[in-house]
């Protein structure tokens, strides 16, 4: 057994936990208190209509014109007598019965109909597709009632012909909805490898298909039923469905209206019904819908708020750090003066900002930066204070009763000037990070449970909203991964760096569009002028990320926030995009935070790295002495584990094990399970960032000496079978 | 060993899309994703296909396994035309991985049920020789056999990848294209993915086309290289010499653009990274309007993929090479 | 922009040509002999002789349909024999009633459906979001024939604030305020479950939006969690939002039937169900033709104000 093995056993186990958590989607549905009582209704109705033969209830067409009209709780008429003196009671029953049949029917029919048009048309595609689909559009062409009419016209009244009606007017919502679906997954990348299984398109539409389908089916089924009942009972109600003396719900209420003014009930009491009906109906096809539908289910749909959540109870870091308190807002959360104005100019922020910052003692692991001394530095960023200084940061998922630390006690601090990359695997937290800091994490489900966020000596978590909105775009700004998602589709591109640049100073709509032109020429966009009118889609992947820069710089930020911002491009674009932002924050002297998984990209712009792992700071340092001789295992395993241009011999170490889920994290050093030197006293209590050698810090108590190769060890947790073999785990 | 020719021969491949007329008469526009491409493939070699975004690197993949047809050109396996037969006939012998394991993954299906299709619809193995397959099957990509009865949405990308290559060799192919396979998955287990696909190759003989945007990646796995720009292969080498000696400029700004940890770039020019348009291509070489080196002889024709060097391994489709 | 529009209108026809061959077609589906079929009770031997030959019903169906058509086209849509009229005036006369009533309720249902899915979705899972889902929910399943009936019990039977039933009052009546007063029921009636269904859309359709990418950036270059929501969100969300409202058009013209019916309202809908019921088919199908086709219409309205909205559908 090789230690890639290993890893599939632990990864397995922990899933295997969670599909026993995941509850089933009948107990979610009962969950949904609206939905169980849709069901409870619903149940008690179709109930009583199943039993009307059996119940001692008086025969519904008997007249007894004597007794016309009775009152509600008459003798022997509970609900009364009609025009005809037949019993209420009786024909309520017995009506139901009659208008559930048909509307059950009438949506069973349009649902085979539908799903089977639907799924033929939208996995064959083509011709076969456009044509289905241009008739059913013809169907949709009329409206929805008069299309009914028109059958009811063909066919002649009756309920039998009124169930058609309804049951045809109903295919083409079905065979919209499923073919839409069947699209989607005909692209998908399963229905290739069932193809290339050599499955024939029968079997695919069968076993691969349909079984994924299913679900919208019954999503659409359960919205669509209450609704073809209420139809139906309308054609009755026009005289156009039941005939006499047959009587469904629908003409009950037709042949009430006529005495409308005399005895309401008669009229209102079906109608009553039809209402239950409908609604328990609707309420319980919600329930499903939210129950089946996985956006829904996983919670996807929650609006995130203007800002992250800030637990009111925030974990404050300095009782156990040495003096790595803010002195700003240690005396009892003093801002530093807001300007009277919505947006403040820039002056006041700088100035209210130095202030405090002043007297900011250099905290904890950035004295270390200067004693180190940093090659390729600005020089004069090595001596001023921090921009940005970040304490035990800890943001957290509430995600039901589960926790999520997602950061989990972060530090960070970036003086002027100068470049941090926030290296980590997807999952280890890096960018959540970064966007906690001006509180862009969406919440729900996101919380700032504790620590602080130190800019310029204040602290953000702390700050008022307006005063976040205020430092947004402005002191600092974000560039974002994929400018395709990133740039709002609708508006130009002009447009949108004229509202940033609006956002912050106080400039006429003219000033502010030479001033965005301005910006376009200065990320190198050819033809400014032109390109201000155009829309995202219109340009391509670098150009629309040299836009993001642009606004990102447009109110000369201390501090740009970078998330995986070439990670969506293509190589070249990446060189030249890298190269800019590289150019234009070493001409203004901004500080960057940038986010990525890539050391080859951290190598050519950062000046300093730190890289994460399960929500902490494994390690920091120089961007070369990490690169050349890391400290801590991880960060040597995750270099070495990578294919190098230019070194296509050297072996590929993969990394064992994968990390510790976010809510069950391990004491110790959440890296032990995977770590070649792992001992005893790795696994218990804190480890915190000792410093190492040179300009290096590094969370571990076994870390590596310069040109220390990786100890050749057994995996720890290995499955027994002694020393893996092959290139696939590390030696 | 009978070494009588190509194990895979392409020739003058193309697909476009769109394209026709509207009922109103008026043309389509027409896309060209893939535009004449010729390639051979010896038995037991690892072609890696490098080339950004919209080269068509991935439709050409998708034709040599047909789940595309191609416009033009063949395909063919030990001599025989398969490019017209569809999926069945070439799934037999040339099979598939994904980019994204879990999309490729039926999410209400069994692994069982999947890595099982193959061998009952290419092969047509009974119930029992596919039950004692499996288990070997599973148990050569790292995976437990307790695994087969469970559902894709339980397994980790890697995990997930591993069983998406159990697919394309249950069918015993000759070929696998590979088209990114570890492009989607973290950085810490690519290395995982990446051994396992070199152990698998020579424990079973395989022949690999394999496709990324990696530099990185495919100069460690692959023999020789094909390096694809707007449609068409502008260079192609044995690996090293690629590497080493790029002749195509495009090939160079590639090597010269990717990133590599503590190595400083050089400055190069401005390059604006922009595509020609794809719907009204320029005549002459398509890179040209990105070119240091283009003179008035690449726009007015695309310069033919040639031999640059003795054995003819090494080609390139360039009028002013490097190397000159 | 004129070009768009221009392919937009160019594309409905077909649309309106395959509408006028499935209601040409209404009269040749007919099971039996489709002229005393249509007749009914009116079905004398010379009037199924003149039916027949003004149909002409012996030639074969493309010429058939050839020569309605043309008649359609000039405004020939044949007699009503229930009431002894052209087909086109009494189609004409009912559908500017019905316009009126369909147009004031896909305005409420429109004004009103949006407010409330934007106050929904931006109090996401707080008080007025349930009050408003659980609104909603009872709109859309409350069948309108019975509201219509609750309606006029208690606004013009209890405390007599607005009439039961009609477009006019049958004394001097006629003016706009007159109208205004007799529409008011009916409308809110046929608004309803339209605006319960644009409300649910809305919501989703901005809740949808507010996690997007865009949002986010909204928000990081400092606007004002106004401007966020109803300029970059709603815009984002109308352009999802516009074709339910069209679809909409579509419900309203067709529920106006039963509003209609029990408003005694002189539209085209309860005119369709007395021939209907008279089997007067000529009428139903100049009545079905000229709703169906306007309703095309409007959507493409729909469709047009959606591409200017969202330029990437060019």
């Amino acid at each position: 057994m090789s230690g890639a093995a290993t890893t599939s056993d632990t990864g397995a186990g922990t899933s295997g936990k969670e599909r026993r958590e995941r509850p089933s989607t009948f107990a979610l549905i009962l969950n949904n208190r609206l939905a169980a009582a849709g069901l409870a209704v619903l149940g008690l109705i179709v109930l009583a209509a199943v039993a009307a033969p059996i119940l001692p209830l008086a025969d519904p067409n008997a007249t007894d014109p004597a007794n016309r009209l009775a009152p509600l709780l008459s003798e022997g008429h509970l609900l009364g007598t009609d025009a005809l003196g037949r019993d209420m009671l009786s024909r309520l029953v017995w009506g139901t019965r009659v208008s559930l049949v048909v509307g059950f029917s009438a949506s069973l029919i349009a649902a085979l109909f539908g799903s089977a048009i639907g799924l033929v048309a939208g996995y064959a595609g083509g011709r076969s597709d456009q044509i289905l689909m241009r008739l059913i559009d013809l169907m949709m062409a009329f409206p929805y009632i008069l299309l009914a009419l028109a059958i009811v016209a063909i066919l002649g009244p009756g309920l039998v012909n009124a169930l058609y009606a309804i049951a045809i007017v109903n295919v083409p919502f079905f065979a919209r909805n499923i073919r839409g679906i069947t699209v989607g997954l005909a692209r998908r990348e399963f229905v290739d490898a069932a193809r290339l299984s050599g499955k024939g398109p029968l079997t695919i539409l069968w076993s691969d298909m349909l079984p994924n389908v299913l679900p919208t089916i019954v999503i659409t089924l359960s919205t669509t039923v209450g609704w073809m009942i209420l139809e139906t009972a309308g054609l009755s109600f026009l005289g156009l469905g039941a005939q006499p003396p047959q009587a469904d719900l629908g003409s009950m209420l037709g042949d009430g209206r006529k005495v409308m003014f005399t005895a309401p009930t008669i009229s209102l009491v079906p109608g009553l019904m039809i209402f239950l009906i409908v609604m328990s109906i609707n309420l319980l096809g919600d329930g499903i819908r939210d129950a089946l539908d996985p956006r829904l289910r996983s919670g996807a749909l929650a609006r995130p708020s203007f800002r992250t959540k800030v637990a009111k109870g925030r974990r404050m870091p300095g009782e156990d750090v040495e003096g790595a308190d803010l002195p700003a807002d240690a005396g009892g959360g003093v801002h530093p003066p807001l300007p009277a104005g919505n947006s403040p100019a820039r002056g006041e922020i700088d100035g209210s900002g130095t202030s405090a910052a002043a007297d900011l003692p250099p905290c904890g692991g950035d004295a270390r930066q200067g004693r180190g001394g940093l090659p390729g530095t600005n020089t004069s960023s090595q001596t001023a204070t921090p921009v940005l200084a970040v304490r035990g940061l800890e943001t957290e998922f509430h995600m039901g009763s589960e926790v999520y630390h997602a950061s989990n006690g972060v530090d960070l601090t970036i003086r002027p000037g100068e470049c941090l990359g926030l290296v980590g695997e997807s999952g280890s937290g890096k960018s959540v990070t970064a966007m906690s800091l001006m509180g862009l994490v969406p919440s729900p489900p996101g919380v700032i449970a504790g620590g602080r966020v130190g800019f310029k000596g204040e602290d953000l978590a702390d700050a008022p909203d307006k005063r976040i909105r205020a430092l947004r775009g402005g002191a600092v700004s974000h560039v974002f991964q994929d400018p395709l998602a990133t740039l709002h589709p609708l508006f130009s591109v002009g447009d949108q760096i004229v509202e940033a640049i609006r956002a912050h100073q106080p400039l006429f709509k003219r000033a502010a569009e030479t001033k965005a032109r301005e910006l376009l020429d200065l990320v190198r966009i050819p033809n400014a002028a032109q390109r201000m009118k155009a829309l995202p889609h219109e340009l391509s992947g670098g150009l629309r990320q040299r836009v993001s820069i642009a606004m990102a710089l447009a109110n000369d930020p201390e501090l740009i926030i970078a998330d995986e911002p070439t990670t969506a491009l293509d190589v070249t674009v990446q060189a030249e995009v890298l190269r800019l932002l590289d150019t234009l924050r070493r001409e203004r002297d901004t500080a960057v935070l940038f986010i990525t998984h890539d050391f080859g990209v951290v190598s050519e712009i950062a000046d300093r790295v730190a890289v994460m792992y399960a929500g902490r700071i494994v390690e920091t340092g120089a961007t070369d002495e990490i690169l050349t001789d890391p400290a801590h295992p991880y960060t040597r395993m995750l270099i070495d584990c990578v294919p190098v241009m230019g070194e296509p011999e050297r072996r590929l170490d993969a990394v064992p094990g994968r990390p510790p889920a976010a809510n069950r994290l391990p004491p110790g050093c959440a890296f032990a399970d995977r770590c070649p030197r792992v001992e005893a006293d790795c696994r218990k209590g804190e480890i915190g960032l000792e410093d190492e050698r040179g300009s290096l810090a590094a969370r571990c108590l076994h870390p590596l000496a310069p040109g220390e190769a990786l100890a050749g060890g057994p995996i720890p947790d290995g499955a027994g079978s002694g020393r893996p073999s092959g290139r696939e785990v590390s030696p | 060993m009978s070494e009588t020719g190509p194990l895979m021969e392409i020739r003058d491949l193309a697909r476009s899309f769109g394209g026709g007329r509207t009922i109103f008469g008026t043309k389509k526009p027409q896309l060209t994703a893939v535009r004449g491409v010729s390639l051979d493939l010896t038995k037991g070699e690892t072609l890696g296909i490098v080339g950004e975004s919209g080269c068509g690197k991935s439709t050409l993949a998708r034709m040599l396994v047909g789940l595309d047809r191609p416009t033009r050109g063949a395909i063919r396996l030990d001599g025989e035309d398969l490019s017209a037969s569809g999926t069945q006939a070439l799934a037999r012998r040339v099979q598939y991985v994904f980019q994204d394991p879990v999309s490729s993954l039926n999410p209400r299906q069994t692994i069982r049920a999947i890595l099982e299709a193959p061998m009952r619809h290419l092969l047509g193995l009974g119930k029992d020789q596919r039950k004692a397959r499996l288990e070997t099957l599973i148990e050569d990509v790292n995976l437990r056999p307790e695994f087969l009865d469970r559902y894709p949405h339980e397994f980790s990308g890697g995990q997930a990848q591993r069983i998406g290559i159990a697919r394309a060799l249950a069918a015993e192919p000759d070929v696998v294209v590979l088209d990114e396979p570890v492009s989607a998955l973290d950085v810490s287990v690519q290395a995982q993915v990446l051994n396992l696909l070199d152990r698998l190759k020579r424990d079973r003989g395989l022949t690999y086309v394999f496709i990324s945007h990696d530099l990185a990646v495919v100069e460690s796995v692959a023999t020789r290289v094909a390096v694809m720009y707007f449609g068409e292969i502008v260079e192609t080498a044995p690996a090293r010499d690629l590497f080493r000696a790029p002749l195509h400029p495009y090939t160079d700004l590639l090597i010269r653009s990717a990133p590599v940890p503590n190595r400083k770039r050089q400055a190069t020019s401005g390059d604006s990274g922009e595509l020609p348009d794809p719907y009204d291509p320029p005549p002459g070489c398509p890179f040209a309007p990105r070119c240091p080196r283009a003179e008035a002889d690449c726009r007015e024709a695309m310069p033919p993929l040639e031999p640059r060097d003795r054995g003819g391994a090494h080609r390139a489709a360039c009028f002013h090479p490097l190397a000159d | 922009m004129t070009a768009t529009i221009a392919k937009r209108l160019l594309a409905a026809i077909p649309v309106l040509f395959g509408l006028s061959i499935i209601v040409f077609l209404m009269i040749a589906l007919i099971p039996g002999d489709p002229a005393t079929a249509i007749l009914g009770s009116y079905a004398t031997p010379e009037n199924v002789a003149r039916l027949n030959a003004s149909l002409g019903l012996d030639k074969s169906l493309p010429q058939q349909y050839l020569a309605w058509i043309s008649g359609v086209l000039s405004g020939d849509f044949g007699r009503s024999y229930a009431l002894n009229r052209p087909v086109i005036d009494i189609v004409l006369e009912r559908f500017s009633a019905t316009l009126l009533l369909a147009g004031a309720s896909l305005l409420l249902a429109t004004v009103f459906g949006l407010l409330a899915g934007i106050v929904s979705a931006v109090r996401q899972f707080g008080f007025a979001d349930k009050a408003i889902t659980l609104a909603v929910l009872v709109g859309i399943s409350v069948p309108s024939f019975w509201l219509g009936l609750l309606l006029i019990l208690f606004f013009a039977v209890k405390i007599k604030l607005f009439p039961a039933s009609g477009m006019v009052a049958i004394y001097g009546g006629g003016g706009p305020l007159d109208i205004l007063h007799h529409l008011v029921l009916p409308a809110i009636t046929l608004a309803l479950v339209a605006t319960g269904v644009i409300a649910r859309l809305t919501r989703t359709a901005m809740l949808e939006v507010l996690r997007q990418d865009y949002i986010r950036t909204a928000r990081a270059k400092g606007l004002t969690e106004r401007r966020v929501i109803f300029r970059h969100a709603f815009m984002a969300a109308l352009v999802s939002v516009i074709p339910v409202i069209g679809i909409q058009a579509g419900f309203v013209l067709g529920g106006a039937v039963y509003v209609e019916t029990v408003f005694q309202w002189p539209g085209i809908g309860a005119m369709l169900v007395n021939a209907i019921s008279q089997r007067d088919i000529l009428l139903v199908q100049g009545g079905v033709l000229v709703v169906a086709a306007s309703y095309v219409l409007f959507n493409l309205l729909a469709d047009v104000c959606q591409t200017l909205l969202d330029p990437r559908l060019k």
